[in-house]
């Protein structure tokens, strides 16, 4: 970006006091947490440190079927929404046809949609249409809110890249199907990685239309942990609150790692994640 | 654009299109068509209904309390949305013009919490405010009060954890586009006399403005209907929208006048997004005329 290297004005100091401020109320309940779940108290009062509340909340088999769970639904629906996704992307990118701005007007709903009114119409739907709540319901609920951040992330992937090489190897004599694979798909393949991953992370962390189309024994992780918190505060759920703030503060290390990241921020054209992960935002 | 000449055109859809247009007319479409059907018949028992047209569920949802409900989620969540604003805006400023370096860790530093569990992040502010958590140990060790307080079971305490959660929504769009922004123009006001208020509300307020209005979208939406934060944090007494309909779903088993909230609470949404955009795009007709009576 041609401002890239132009000096930049420094904030004003209410500004930086602000970001501070803010940081540290984002967090401090985290560090609470985690200094919490390596706590134990006895009867009069007197705090050591443990690893008991991990031992309880690893050994706890009702957690473990909801990781299960949330891992087996996070992959299916990720499949799902990512054929979904990549295919529409294409269509919007790649082809005119009548009512496509229709349609791409509607791929925006579910981003739009409260999601108590999406988890709502999907657990009526399901029940009328007989779908057992269960895995696969919620599932096929994952994929519908899903889908429309793969389009984005593919489609802006699409529209970035250099037209003028799908052209040339249609001009060279091969088919749509054999310039699809040998040159539209290795392109745009880190728009539907970033996609994929974007799809994941949705499902393995959504609460409420899992907690409207799970039925009895198909908690995800999100939805037990409710359940346990509604039971009342206990040191196995911060040891397990814990664990998964690490498991999401790995992945986002992993993808946005620091020397990647500075050039995909500056560089529009860059990598996939960050820019990408905002142009779905915005 | 370039990109039009190697379309190919369909008479009528590319098949390629088909799977997501009958993804979206089967899950989307025809689900939300039955929430207003259903918002339109009477309750049977147990979860039932009895196909007979009435508007009866909408005449209850206008009983003063139930429109208590909606009045309270609708200031909340102006007031969320709002304060992510005033917050996010100097947040999004101070990373967008912090150096390469410090920009990539803030913006981590952001993500972070972003894609942490949403549940375990409203549980963590449940754990720090609760009557024996650190900030009460903390304020009664410094004598600031004897006795614990309760901050938990108010409409406060829904605000911070609301605010909390949805401020990265706001800065992020925010930081996207103050990213864009060329600081050479603010130079440029400076040079020709414009005071620091000046640059920012003439000139870097209106060129951010599509992150503002991203962003007040972003919050407001998810905010009004919110369910999980009022339920964790807020106790049975600050029931908002996302509750009073889950409530009649879950537990009243009364999906028609569950139906009929969520049409409400859905043209509500509708509602101020138009609003949203009219005034946006209000703002932009009168710069364009403008610029043309100037002669541009």
């Amino acid at each position: 970006m041609a401002t890239e290297h132009r000096a930049r004005p420094s904030p004003p100091f209410f500004a930086s006091l602000v970001t501070a401020g803010t940081f540290l109320l984002l967090y401090i309940p985290l560090f609470v947490l985690v200094t919490y779940s390596f706590v134990q108290t006895d009867l009069d009062g007197n705090s050591s440190f443990t690893w008991n509340w991990y031992y309880e909340a690893v050994a706890d088999s009702s957690l473990q079927q909801a990781l299960w769970m949330s891992l087996m639904v996070g992959v299916w629906s990720t499949l799902g929404a990512t054929l979904l996704g990549t295919t529409a992307a294409l269509a919007l990118e790649r082809t005119d046809f009548p009512g496509k701005k229709i349609f791409d007007a509607l791929t925006l709903v579910p981003l739009i949609v409260p999601e108590i009114v999406m988890a709502l119409s999907l657990l009526i739907w399901f029940v009328i249409l007989k779908i057992s709540l269960g895995g696969i319901s919620i599932v096929l609920a994952h994929i519908t809110f899903s889908f429309s951040y793969v389009i984005i992330t593919v489609r802006t992937r699409l529209a970035d890249f250099d037209h003028s090489l799908e052209e040339a190897a249609r001009d060279l004599g091969a088919t749509p199907w054999k310039t699809f694979w040998k040159v539209t798909f290795p392109l745009i393949w880190p728009g539907i990685l970033s996609g994929a991953l974007m799809a994941f992370t949705l499902s393995f962390d959504d609460f409420l239309i899992t907690f409207f189309t799970a039925g009895v024994g198909s908690d995800t992780l999100p939805v037990k942990l409710y359940s346990m918190i509604k039971f009342g505060i206990s040191p196995k759920i911060n040891a397990l609150s814990t664990l998964i703030l690490l498991a999401t503060a790995l992945l986002v290390l992993m993808i946005f790692r620091p020397k990647r990241s500075m050039k995909t921020i500056s560089k529009e054209s860059g990598e996939t994640s960050v820019p990408d992960a905002l142009k779905a935002l915005g | 654009m370039s990109s039009q000449k190697s379309r190919t055109r369909y008479k009528l859809v590319p098949p390629i299109a088909l799977p997501t247009m009958g993804w979206m007319l089967w899950f989307l479409m025809i689900p939300m068509g039955i929430v207003l059907i259903y918002s339109l018949v009477m309750k049977g028992i147990y979860g039932g209904i009895v196909w007979q047209m009435t508007f009866e569920n909408y005449e209850r949802a206008f009983d003063w309390l139930y429109l208590k409900i909606f009045l309270q989620s609708l200031k909340l969540a102006l007031l969320t949305a709002i304060s992510c604003l005033l917050i996010g805006y100097p947040m999004a400023y101070v990373i967008a013009t912090a150096n390469q370096k410090y920009r990539s860790a803030l913006l981590i530093l952001l993500i972070i919490p972003f894609w942490t569990n949403f549940v375990v992040r409203t549980y963590a502010l449940k754990v720090l405010f609760s009557e024996q958590g650190p900030l009460n140990a903390a304020a009664m060790a410094l004598g600031f009060f004897s006795e614990p307080i309760s901050f938990s079971n108010s409409y406060g305490m829904v605000w911070i954890g609301m605010v909390t959660n949805y401020l990265p929504y706001m800065v992020l769009p925010l930081y996207v586009s103050i990213e864009k922004f060329d600081f050479s123009l603010l130079e440029a006001g400076r040079d020709l006399g414009a005071s620091s208020w000046n640059n920012f509300w003439k000139v870097l307020v209106p060129l951010t403005k599509p992150g503002i209005i991203t962003g007040f979208i972003l919050v407001f939406t998810p905010a009004l209907g919110e369910f999980l934060i009022p339920d964790l944090l807020g106790g049975a007494r600050s029931m908002l929208m996302g509750n009073l309909i889950t409530e009649q779903f879950l537990k009243m088993r009364d999906w028609p006048f569950g139906s009929a909230l969520s049409i409400i609470l859905m043209s509500i949404v509708l509602i101020s997004l138009v609003i949203v955009i009219r005034v946006w795009m209000k703002e932009e007709q009168t710069k364009v005329e403008a610029e043309a009576a100037h002669g541009h």
